[in-house]
């Protein structure tokens, strides 16, 4: 029973992974910076000086002061306190996108790569379909039939994401079910589900939770590219790619009220690049994904 | 390599029925009657009845895919809604305009994240190595529909060197192409950069190096040529994404491609030539992932194309 002996380092593989993790400066500052934006998005009300919708019609267009530091839109709305409402509608669109990508995608990988045969031909084929729609394009297809709108939007996301998570999942599956354990756990009478879900799926772990982040990149990206199309959130939402998308008239005049809500995409998106290639680098650096 | 070909192809026609199937469900999948919505919400119940019988919709969902399908392989994708023109004379002309964009980007980025990954490559652990990666990861983090608004204030409203949106020649491809390979640039050059490092770990860089070859030459004539390999297949893959990411630069740069097309007929509800536009972008993509993994094999001579 070597292979269940207590770890030799006292640290345990946990320890070991978050040494790496933080000494990582780059990953750091991903976490950092998500960790901010968590909590501006929950303490909205309290950091926003002025109401997002609310209108001011002697602040029109007006640019960055003391008084509005991101300036105001067309409308005399303050822009920074519309970003700072906006973070929460872009962490739940991603974070609900995740969790229905994510639960879907595993579920079938699970399927396919353990019962084999007909399942796991039907999930490949699957894959290879949902892949076949590159990009943009399979949330278009999705928002094409359910109409415009943020569960369109989620729906969209969370569909574009499913094929990452079968692959990743159904991979580490194939890898471990030939492993002794697995025929152990069947020899004492284990049933498939458990094998599958106490077994196999904590070997899931790794590679899912830098998917995770990874993913939330893409997935802000995409579900912010669709507001900006009129597909997600829509006016007066402080939704940042619905104001991307209203300040685009405004270019000429007042290009911060469309340059602020970038910036916004743009951190969000690269604290989940940072970390997930951190996440990566110290749980193995030559995983594949 | 024929046998090889003949194969892939093989493989690759369930995931072309898988397309279509796709693309004809966008329709049946839509709430409500598909006749009704072809027929528009204010058409009479006489107008409705007509549509469904003109277009099979009163058969069984089989019967109506299988037309569906006849009609796909011999370009017939019935009529846009809106112009009423064929859903082809629609899209084609579109989609050559999108395939230009792509194709401008994907030299683009390939030419520029070679030259950053090879750089960043040779200078590894230094500074250069830092800032380009740093690059790399503003590239992939930034939105297009952001980077593309910048560079019109920038190149077109302040400096005045490229106009800002149309399509009439080179000079407007410009900077769309730039926004639109951006992110695919910062791809290539993250794979380039790791497939170079491999590369020059080798021996026999090793003994190029020994022999005392210069390292220009060692770097540019030995190991980059290698190093490509693994490329190729990114560039593959680049090229769906940059189609599929063609959607949001059309827009912004009013370049009259496939990509805006669809989303203008998805605000429109012109469902056939979002399941047209949606199939010919898909149908795309795989071929061109058939092509490069064809090249793929032909580059890199270690791997067999018999065997899996």
């Amino acid at each position: 029973m070597t292979e269940t002996s207590p770890p030799k380092k006292p640290i345990g593989q946990f320890g070991l992974f978050w040494r790496r993790l933080r000494r990582n400066r780059l990953a750091v500052a991903g976490m950092l910076i998500i960790a901010a934006i968590v909590l501006v998005s929950l303490l909205a009300p309290h950091i926003a000086p002025y109401d997002p919708l609310k209108q001011n019609y002697r602040a029109l267009l007006a640019p960055m002061s003391g008084q509005h530091w991101f300036g105001c839109d067309q409308v005399g709305r303050d822009i920074f306190s519309r970003i700072v409402h906006g973070a929460g509608i872009t962490l739940r669109i991603g974070v609900l996108a995740i969790l229905i990508g994510m639960a879907a995608g595993i579920g079938l990988g699970l399927l396919g790569g353990y019962y084999g045969g007909l399942m796991d031909i039907c999930v490949v084929y699957l894959t290879d379909i949902l892949l076949a729609f590159p990009g943009l394009l399979l949330a278009l297809a999705v928002i094409a039939i359910f109409g415009p709108g943020i569960t369109s939007v989620i729906l969209a996301c969370s569909f574009s994401s499913i094929p990452q998570f079968i692959r990743v999942t159904r991979g580490v599956v194939l890898a471990e079910k030939e492993k002794d354990y697995v025929t152990a756990a069947r020899a004492i009478g284990e049933r498939h589900t458990a094998i599958m879900m106490r077994y196999i799926l904590p070997n899931c772990v790794a590679p899912l939770v830098v998917l995770v982040s990874l993913r939330m990149a893409v997935i802000i990206l995409i579900a912010s590219g669709l507001s900006f199309l009129g597909f997600g959130a829509q006016p007066p939402s402080p939704e940042w790619g619905a104001m991307l998308s209203e300040g685009r008239a405004y270019l000429q005049t007042a290009p911060h009220i469309a340059i602020f809500p970038g910036l916004a995409i743009m951190t969000v998106v690269l604290a989940f690049n940072l970390l997930g290639d951190g996440l990566r680098d110290a749980l193995d650096p030559r995983m594949k994904i | 390599m024929i046998h090889y070909i003949l194969r892939r192809i093989l493989i690759l026609a369930p995931t072309l029925i898988g397309i279509t199937l796709v693309s004809f469900l966008i329709l049946q999948l839509v709430p409500g009657d598909p006749a009704r919505t072809i027929a528009g919400l204010e058409a009479d119940e006489d107008t409705v009845q007509a549509v469904r019988r003109e277009l099979g919709l009163d058969k069984p969902l089989i019967v109506q895919y299988g037309l569906f399908l006849k009609n796909a392989v011999t370009g017939n994708f019935g009529q846009s809604i809106r112009t009423k023109n064929s859903v082809m004379a629609e899209i084609w002309p579109r989609f050559l305009n999108t395939l230009r964009l792509t194709f401008a980007s994907i030299v683009i980025s390939v030419i520029v994240g070679v030259a950053i990954g090879t750089i960043a490559a040779k200078h590894h652990n230094t500074a250069v190595d830092y800032a380009t990666m740093g690059l790399v990861l503003l590239g992939v983090s930034t939105p297009t529909f952001w980077s593309g608004l910048i560079i019109i204030l920038v190149f077109s409203v302040s400096l005045g060197w490229f106009p800002s949106g149309g399509a009439h020649g080179l000079i407007h491809l410009v900077l769309p192409a730039v926004t639109l390979a951006a992110p695919s640039a910062a791809i290539t050059a993250r794979m380039t950069r790791s497939s170079m490092l491999e590369v020059l770990r080798q021996d026999y860089i090793k003994t190029a190096r020994a022999k005392g070859q210069k390292e220009s030459r060692v770097i540019y004539g030995h190991a980059l040529k290698n190093a490509l390999i693994p490329t190729v297949t990114i560039v593959g893959l680049q090229f769906g994404y940059l189609m599929g990411g063609a959607v949001l630069v059309e827009i912004i740069f009013t370049w009259p491609g496939l990509g805006r097309l669809i989303v203008n007929s998805i605000l429109t509800r012109d469902y056939p030539i979002v399941q047209a536009g949606v199939m010919l972008f898909a149908t795309t993509f795989v071929l061109t992932n058939l092509i490069v993994d064809i090249l793929y094999h032909y580059l890199d001579p270690r791997i067999s194309y018999d065997g899996d």
